[in-house]
C-alpha cells in the first residue's frame, strides 16, 4: 500500500531556511548516536548506527518496512534498552534509562498510532500535562486546573491550532487531530528534541500535506531538533533538509535530499531501479 | 459531569475563577444538602427513614470511595469490602477494649487502615486488571478469615457482641438517634466533600490520564505506580469510614461487614448508579437500599430480583442511572443547540 508513494519526485529543493545553514559542524551537535546496536533473536533490528544530529535540525529517517526505524525511536526513547552503544544528548548518555527519565532530559516523542487520554478534553490534555511537567500532579488539595498550567497549554494549542477545538473529548476528534494532540503532548514538555514516528500514517493525501506543513512550522518557530520517520517520499525529498537511510538495521546512506537520490546503494536496495531514471 | 461542564463553559471564562467557582458550588450544594438532612428529624419522627438515611451515608461513603478505584483510576478492586470491615472491627474493638473518646478511636482506625492499605497496595497495583481484581479479593478473604479464627479478639463468628461503648463527647450523645443521625449525615457531607475535591484536583487529572492511557502518562513523568497506591489508599479511608458509621449504626461489627459479597454490593451499587458521574454510586446506594428493602417484604427470593434489575443495567442500559441521564440531558442540550 505504501508503495504507490515511492515515486521520486523530479522538482528542485524549495527555499528552506534550514538548507540556507550548512548542516556540518556548523552547529552544535544536539544528539549524538554511537554504534548503537540492539537484537531481538538474532535479528540485528539496530546494528551499530552512528548519527549525529544538529542543534535545530530536521531529519527524515526512511526505509523499507522492517528496516529498524521505530526500534532505532524506541531505543532513544527508552521503550527499549540498547544491547550496547551511546545516546548522547549534550554529551550526557541517555542510554539505558527510563522513558520518564529521558522525557526530563527534553526529548519528546509522538506514536505512530495517535497515544492520548481518550476521555479528556483537548484543553484538560494539555493543562494536565503541563501539570505532570511543572510537578504539580499529585497536588490534592487545590482544584484542577492549576493557574500557572494555563499559559504553557494555551501557547501549545494555538501552535498546532487546536484551540478551537479544546472543549472536543480527545475521542471524538479526527485521526489527524488526534495525531496533533499527539505532537501537542510531546511539545508541551518543551523538549529539545523532538521525535516523530509517521506523523503522516493513516492520513488522506491533503491531511498529510496540511499535517507535513505544520511540522516544519513547528521546526521553523520552535527551533528545534526534530526527527520524523516517513513512508511519502513526495514528503521527505519536499521537506528534509537531511535524510537517513535505514535497510536491515543498518545506515545505508545519509545526505541532502539530492545526494540520497542520487546515491547508488539507496536506488538499489530501496527506490528499485525503475525510478533510477526519474532520479536522475 | 466535568465533560459537560467543560463543554459548556466559555472560552473566555479564566480558568482560575472558573475553578474557583466549581469549588464555591460544590460547598454550597454540601451545605444545603446537609440543612436539608439535618432537618429531617424535625419533619419526620419515623425512625425507618432515619435509619435509611444512616445506611445509606454508611453504604455511599463506601460505595463513591470505590468508584475513585473503578471510575476515575480504572482500578477494579474486588476487595474493597475489606476497608470497610476493616473499619467496623477496628472502631468497635478499641471502643470496647479502650474506651477512649470517640473521635481519638475514629483517628486512630483511619491510621490503622492508612498503613493495611499502603501494605496491600503495594503488593496489588504493580498487577494487571484481572490479578489485580483477584489478589485484592484474596485479601479481603484473608481478612475475613482472620476475623473468624480469631476468636478470642474478634468473637468470631458471632461477631463483636455487647455494643459498641458510645461515650458523650463535647455534647453529642451517639446512642441518642437523632444525634447519630445527624452525626451520620455530617460524616456522609465531608467524606462525599473531600473526595470530590480529590476528584477534581490535579491528582483526579492524573488519576484519569493513568486510567485511559496509563503508558502515555509515564512518558509524561508521572510515576504511575506511586499515583495509583496514593488512591488505594486514599479510597481504603473513606471506605474505612463507612465502616465506622455502619459499626455505630449496628453498635457492633459482624464478619459479613469484611465477607466478599460486600465488595460485589458496592460493585453492584456502582453498576446501578454509573461510574462517569460522581454522585452516581451515591444514587446507586439509595436505589440499591430501596430496593433491598421492599424487594425483601415481598419475597424471600430478592436475589433472583436484583440480579434481574442488575442485568437490566448492565445489558439494557449499559450504564448506571446518572450516566445515563446525563447523557440524556448532554444530547437533549445538544441537539436544542443545533436548531
Amino acid at each position: 500500500m505504501r508503495t504507490r508513494n515511492l515515486e521520486i519526485p523530479g522538482l528542485v529543493l524549495t527555499d528552506h531556511p534550514g538548507m540556507t545553514v550548512p548542516d556540518n559542524g556548523a552547529r552544535r551537535t544536539m544528539l549524538e548516536i554511537r554504534n548503537l546496536a540492539k537484537s531481538f533473536g538474532g535479528v540485528k533490528a539496530t546494528n551499530d548506527v552512528s548519527l549525529d544530529f544538529a542543534e535545530g535540525s530536521l531529519t527524515a529517517v526512511i526505509g523499507p518496512n522492517g528496516a529498524g526505524k521505530s526500534t532505532f525511536f524506541n531505543l532513544i526513547t527508552g521503550a527499549l534498552r540498547p544491547d550496547s552503544g551511546q545516546i548522547l544528548l549534550h554529551g550526557v548518555d541517555l542510554a539505558g534509562r527510563s522513558p520518564p527519565e529521558i522525557v526530563r532530559h527534553g526529548v519528546g516523542r509522538a506514536f505512530q498510532v495517535a497515544s492520548i487520554f481518550k476521555s479528556l478534553t483537548v484543553q484538560e490534555t494539555m493543562l494536565a500535562a503541563v501539570s505532570a511537567d511543572q510537578g504539580t500532579s499529585a497536588v490534592l488539595h487545590k482544584r484542577f486546573p492549576l493557574p500557572e498550567t494555563r499559559h504553557r497549554a494555551e501557547h501549545v494549542l494555538e501552535l498546532l491550532g487546536l484551540a478551537g477545538k479544546r472543549h472536543r473529548t480527545a475521542a471524538t476528534l479526527s485521526h489527524g487531530d488526534q495525531k496533533l494532540l499527539d505532537i501537542a503532548l510531546a511539545l508541551v514538555l518543551e523538549p529539545k528534541v523532538l521525535l516523530l514516528d509517521e506523523p503522516t500514517a493513516g492520513m488522506g493525501p491533503e491531511e498529510r500535506w496540511r499535517m507535513i506543513d505544520k511540522v516544519r512550522e513547528l521546526w521553523d518557530t520552535q527551533k528545534i531538533t526534530v526527527v520524523f520517520i516517513e513512508h511519502d517520499m513526495d514528503i521527505v525529498f519536499k521537506i528534509a533538509p537531511k535524510i537517513v537511510v535505514l535497510c536491515y538495521g543498518r545506515i545505508l546512506a545519509t545526505g541532502t535530499p539530492d545526494e540520497i537520490r542520487n546515491n547508488s546503494a539507496v536506488i538499489d536496495a530501496y527506490l528499485g531501479t525503475e525510478h533510477a531514471g526519474a532520479a536522475a | 459531569m466535568t465533560e459537560l461542564e467543560a463543554g459548556r463553559a466559555q472560552t473566555l471564562v479564566p480558568v482560575r475563577s472558573a475553578a474557583a467557582l466549581q469549588r464555591y458550588r460544590d460547598v454550597l450544594i454540601a451545605l444545603i444538602a446537609f440543612a436539608v438532612l439535618a432537618s429531617l428529624p424535625l419533619f419526620t419522627g419515623s425512625k425507618a427513614l432515619l435509619d435509611f438515611v444512616i445506611r445509606c451515608s454508611a453504604y455511599g461513603l463506601f460505595a463513591t470511595s470505590l468508584n475513585l478505584l473503578v471510575g476515575y483510576t480504572g482500578l477494579i478492586s474486588f476487595g474493597h469490602g475489606m476497608f470497610f470491615g476493616l473499619g467496623a472491627y477496628s472502631f468497635g474493638l478499641i471502643m470496647q477494649k479502650l474506651g477512649v473518646p470517640i473521635p481519638m478511636a475514629f483517628v486512630t482506625t483511619l491510621a490503622i487502615t492508612t498503613v493495611v492499605a499502603a501494605i496491600i497496595g503495594a503488593i496489588c497495583v504493580r498487577l494487571k486488571e484481572i490479578y489485580f481484581a483477584f489478589v485484592t479479593l484474596a485479601f479481603q478473604m484473608l481478612i475475613h478469615s482472620t476475623i473468624l479464627s480469631w476468636a478470642s479478639f474478634t468473637g468470631g463468628d458471632q461477631g463483636l457482641r455487647g455494643g459498641i461503648p458510645r461515650p458523650v463527647f463535647l455534647g453529642i450523645d451517639l446512642s441518642n438517634h437523632v444525634h447519630l443521625y445527624v452525626t451520620s449525615c455530617a460524616l456522609l457531607i465531608l467524606g462525599l466533600l473531600a473526595m470530590r475535591q480529590i476528584a477534581q484536583s490535579p491528582f483526579g487529572y492524573t488519576l484519569r490520564m493513568i486510567r485511559d492511557n496509563a503508558a502515555r502518562a509515564s512518558f509524561l513523568g508521572i510515576d504511575v505506580w506511586r499515583a495509583k497506591l496514593a488512591v488505594f489508599v486514599l479510597a481504603a479511608l473513606f471506605a474505612s469510614m463507612g465502616g465506622m458509621v455502619m459499626a455505630l449504626f449496628v453498635s457492633g461489627a459482624y464478619p459479613e461487614f469484611a465477607y466478599w459479597t460486600i465488595s460485589g454490593e458496592a460493585i453492584f451499587i456502582n453498576m446501578l448508579g454509573g461510574v462517569s458521574t460522581f454522585l452516581g454510586p451515591m444514587v446507586g446506594t439509595v436505589l440499591l437500599l430501596l430496593l433491598n428493602d421492599t424487594v425483601t417484604r415481598f419475597t424471600e427470593y430478592h436475589g433472583i430480583v436484583l440480579g434481574i434489575v442488575i442485568l437490566f443495567f448492565a445489558l439494557g442500559l449499559r450504564k448506571g442511572l446518572l450516566d445515563f441521564a446525563a447523557d440524556w440531558f448532554a444530547h437533549r442540550r445538544e441537539t436544542g443547540e443545533g436548531r
